[in-house]
This record gives structure tokens, sequence and C-alpha cells, in this order.
């Protein structure tokens, strides 16, 4: 092969002056690489919604029915189970409704405060445990094993400590979602590639040059998934938060679902759950997208 | 004293003492001698390349030098110059493009941001890649990040180039032409060049002097001067008579280890 290519190259202009050769060797090399560098064919854009959307109606299909068999079935009456036909109208209902959506703007704002704060308490404590041998061997574990302590289990302390206040609430989106975040630093931090070190090394990277550069955006996407996990936990200690924390007369999602219940308003009660659960998959597959296109620009991505 | 720069081993004081160097991996009865006992002196400006089986030492040799491993035993000099070293793999950083990584070279030495720029699209374009700037190295071919990895070795403008068979796995074609291109930067730039290689006729194509090491313990067997004239053609007869008598050495020394 080597020799081929060889004769080849000698073939082209034999006895020219060597300027000319090493124009026709780099028009040749421009080819070589144009050929490696042959473009990936990709489906268009609509095919492509379409590839991942229909799975993923398909499932929403088959839950459907399901439930509506299960109503059907007369296992429970229809004040206690409602099926498909009564819950849809009272979501449609509850979306025009002006209160609904102060509610869910409360409860948003939570979210976000919450999660912002678990980031921020997440990273720090993994930029330092991290770094510190002797932190790393003290804390490593424990950090995970704060992963397994069901949130529901810190409100009776949270609530000691703050009363039925919005900290109480905060407190325990924090201790939910920090851990996994944190615990997603100390990952990436941990798997940068030995020979990306080495590499940062030679090139002269230190101190703060050497995070800045090498090891922070080497652990990102581990970072990103760290973030995606502690999403899961922060909504979830947020709704057990509103379940438990009811102050005054914010009505937040919680508090609606709650007063669903004591009113023994099922079909609303569905669809508040309807309305928690779309929530909670959007934004993982906010996470999961941002993932994915941080893995495909390091070409990551398997496909 | 005039020094000229045609005969290296005229020179005075070695740019890189390699003195006694001694590398195990690990301790106790499974350690394995990577290096023993290698003692090479390399003159300023000298281009010398190290030929040796698969796992005889040659990387662990060039990451002694380079400061990133600990020799067990032994010590090298490089006498307070800049050492740049290739690495074997292109080991480029994946979040950064091609540009991106050559300007992290050059940002680290201080070089200002307009002057990156300019100065990293001179060095793609010297290795052929000045279309290719704003690609990540997943979307380059090997032999291309490879020669990514050469320009970023390049942006450091060290004294001393350590260099882990950089053209392995490029095209005959492709490699031909950066055997000139190195040539051309190695003497405007005054560089100290140790190059591994597997390739003999590359070896004597590119060195003024060729150490052979060998196998299971690394030590120098033997170390060929290469007095051809330069330019020199890969695929000349000088270059092939040369390569000849270092591969039958070779083959001698590869042979121990079959009986
Ligand atoms: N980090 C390490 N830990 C243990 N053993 C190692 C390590 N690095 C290298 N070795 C061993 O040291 C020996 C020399 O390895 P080295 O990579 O230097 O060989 P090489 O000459 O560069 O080989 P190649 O030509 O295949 O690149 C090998 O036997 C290898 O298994
Ligand atoms: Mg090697």
């Amino acid at each position: 092969m080597d020799r081929d290519i060889a004769n080849i190259v000698g073939s082209v202009v034999p006895g020219s002056p060597p300027s000319a050769v090493t124009n026709v060797l780099d028009r040749q090399i421009a080819g070589l690489d144009a050929l490696e560098m042959a473009a990936r064919s990709r489906p268009g854009p609509l095919r492509r919604i379409w590839a991942s959307a229909w799975p993923v109606l398909a499932a929403i299909a088959i839950a459907i029915g399901v439930w509506e068999i299960v109503v059907l079935s007369g296992w429970k009456p229809t004040y206690v189970l409602p099926g498909p036909a009564q819950v849809f109208p009272q979501l449609g209902k509850d979306l025009s409704e002006p209160a609904f959506w102060s509610g869910l703007g409360l409860t948003m704002r939570r979210a976000v405060i919450g999660f912002a704060l678990a980031i921020v308490v997440g990273a720090a404590i993994g930029a330092v445990v991290s770094r510190v041998r002797f932190l790393r061997v003290a804390f490593g574990s424990l950090i995970t094993g704060l992963q397994t302590m069901p949130s529901i289990a810190w409100f009776p302390l949270a609530i000691l400590l703050f009363q039925l206040s919005e900290s109480a609430i905060m407190f325990v989106i924090v201790l939910g979602a920090a851990p996994s975040i944190a615990n997603g630093l100390i990952a990436g931090v941990d798997y940068t590639p030995p020979i990306l070190l080495r590499a940062g090394k030679i090139l002269g990277l230190r101190g703060f040059a050497l995070y800045r550069h090498l090891i922070l955006p080497a652990s990102l996407p581990a970072f990103v998934t760290g973030l995606k996990q502690g999403w899961a936990f922060a909504w979830r200690s947020l709704m057990a938060g509103e379940l438990l924390v009811i102050i005054g007369h914010h009505s937040s999602l919680g508090v609606r679902l709650e007063y669903a219940r004591e009113n023994i308003d099922a079909p609303d009660m569905i669809a508040i759950m309807i309305v928690i659960l779309v929530i909670g998959i959007v934004i993982d597959r906010l996470f999961s997208a941002a993932d994915r296109a941080l893995r495909a620009r390091r070409g990551l991505d398997p496909s | 004293m005039a020094v000229t720069t045609r005969d290296p081993q005229r020179t005075t004081a070695p740019s890189v003492r390699i003195d006694g160097v001694s590398k195990a991996y690990g301790t106790g009865d499974g350690a394995l001698l990577a290096l023993d006992k290698v003692s090479l002196s390399v003159a300023p400006k000298e281009f010398v390349c190290i030929l040796g089986a698969s796992g005889c030492g040659k990387s662990t040799l060039l990451s002694v030098v380079a400061g990133l491993d600990r020799p067990t035993l032994g010590t090298v000099d490089v006498g307070g110059a800049r050492v740049g070293l290739m690495f074997q793999e292109p080991a480029l950083f994946p979040w950064l493009t091609a540009a991106g990584n050559v300007e992290l070279a050059l940002r680290t030495r201080g070089v200002p941001k307009a002057e990156r720029r300019r100065r990293a699209a001179e060095l793609l374009e010297a290795v052929h890649l000045g279309d290719f700037g704003r690609k990540r190295p997943h979307e380059l071919s090997g032999g291309m990040r490879q020669r990514v990895a050469i320009a970023r070795a390049l942006a450091q403008d060290s004294d001393v180039l350590l260099m882990d068979e950089p053209f392995g796995a490029l095209d005959a074609m492709t490699r031909d032409l950066l055997h000139d291109e190195l040539e051309r930067i190695c003497s405007e730039r005054a560089l100290t060049v140790l190059f591994v290689t597997h390739n003999v006729r590359e070896a004597v194509r590119l060195g003024d002097r060729v150490v052979l090491l060998s196998s299971r313990p690394g030590r120098v067997v033997e170390e060929f001067p290469v007095l051809l004239d330069r330019p020199r053609r890969i695929d000349s007869g000088d270059v092939a008579t040369l390569a000849g008598q270092i591969t039958d050495r070779l083959r001698e020394e590869v042979g121990r280890h079959g009986s």
C-alpha cells in the first residue's frame, strides 16, 4: 500500500523542480483529507423528530388505554378512580384558570431557587472534596450514602429547624439534590483521562489554569449527568415538601393536590398529578438533550 | 572556537544528558524493568532517532526525559531547556477545535490573543491542515489528529522536542511531506530532537544518529551515526543500504528473545 502510493507520487512529475512536486503533493494530501472527511448523510429534521416522537406517543396511548380498561373493569367506583374522559376535561379547565398558573408559578419558583442553591452547594462540596485527598477519603462514600436517604425523612428535622416555612422546603431540596451534583463533579474530576492530564502537564497547565482549561471541561459531561440526577431528587423533595409543609393560603401544585384529595375531587387530583409528571419529564429531557449535545460535540456519542 | 552546526558531534555541552537511567514499574517480584541503565547524550540541534521493538521502553524513556515520570535510578539533565513532548496517541483536548488545541499551547506561553490566532493558523498550515482549524478532534481522521498534535507540539516552542512515533498513523505520501517539513522546522528553530519510530528507513531519513534499544530490559545496544548528506530521500539507495544494516542488527536483537 505504502509502496503503491510512493510509486504514484514518484510518477507524477518526474524531473520537475522540487517546489512543483511539493505543490502536487499538497494538492494530493488535500484530496486524501477530503476523502477521509466524507460527510455522513443524516436524515432530515422532520424525520428525526418523528422517529423519536412516535415511541413516546405510542407509550402514552398504551398507558391511557390500560388506565381506561382498569376503570371500565369496575375495580373501583369512578368517584375514586375516574377515567381519562373525566380527567382530561378537568385538566383543560385547570389550565384555563389563572389561580392554577399562579400556583404553578410558585412551585416552579421554589424549584428553580432550590435547585440553584443545590447546584451552588453541590458544586462547592464536589470541588473541595475532589481536590483534598483527606476529605475525599472521609466524605466520598458519605456523599453517596446521602443519596439513598429518602428526602421525606428529612422533613421532621427540617420542620423542627425552620418551622412550616419556605426555608424548610429549600433545606430538603438542597439535601436531596446536592449529593448527586457533588458526586457528578467528583466523578468527572476522577475520570479526567490520564493521558490528557499528562498532556496538560507538558503544555505547562498548572493550578487554576489546569482547572479552567483541562479538569473542568473534562468533567463537564459527568457534571451534567449529576445535574440531571440532582433535578430528579429536587423535584421529588419539592413535591413531598409541598404536601407536608403547607404555608398559609399559597396554593402551590402540592397544595392543590392535597386539597383535591381532601375534597375527594379525584379528577382534579389526577389532573394535577399529570401536570407534576409532565414537568418532571420535560425538564429531565432538557438535561438529557444538553448531555447528548455535549457528548456529541466531543465525539463521545457511539452513533 | 568556531562550532559549526553541520557536525553536531563537535558542539560543546550536550542538550540532553541521560545518565544511567533505569525505570522499573511496580516493586518486588512483580516488578518490570522497562529501562536498564540507559545512557545517551544528545548534542544541541542534534536529531536522534530511537529504534526498538514494541514494548522495549521507548515511550517510557521519553516520559522520563520530559519529566512526567521519575527514573528509578539515574538522572536526566536537560540544562533548564524547555522540553516538548508529542505523545504516541494524539492526546488532543476533545472539547476544543483543532485550532483551539494549538492556541492553548500558545496561551500557556503567554502569547497574546490576536497573535495566537495567527500563529495557530500558520502551524496548522505547516502540517497541511489549514482548512480544518474549526473541526473538533473526533471529526478528523487518525492521521489528521496526529498532525494537529504535531502543530501543538511545535506551538510550545520548546528547545528540545520529544516525538513518539509521530508519523505512525500517516500514509506514506503525507509522511514524506512531513519529513521535509519537520527537517525544515528543526533547522530553522535549531531544535534538538529525540524521535522514536518503528520505521528504520524513517530513522535513517531523519536522524543524525540512530540509537538501537534492546527489549526487556531496554538498553542501548548500538548507535549508528548517519553521515549522509541532507536533503535525503527516504527511497534513496544510501538510505536503504544503511537501513538494511540496521534492520539486520535489529533482527539479531529481537532473535535473541526468540531462542
Ligand atoms: N504505567 C505502566 N505500568 C506498568 N508497566 C508499564 C507502564 N508503562 C509501560 N509499562 C511496561 O513497560 C514496558 C515498556 O513500555 P513502553 O510503552 O515504554 O514501550 P514502547 O517501546 O514505547 O512500545 P511501543 O513501541 O509499542 O510503543 C512495556 O513492557 C510495558 O508493558
Ligand atoms: Mg511507545
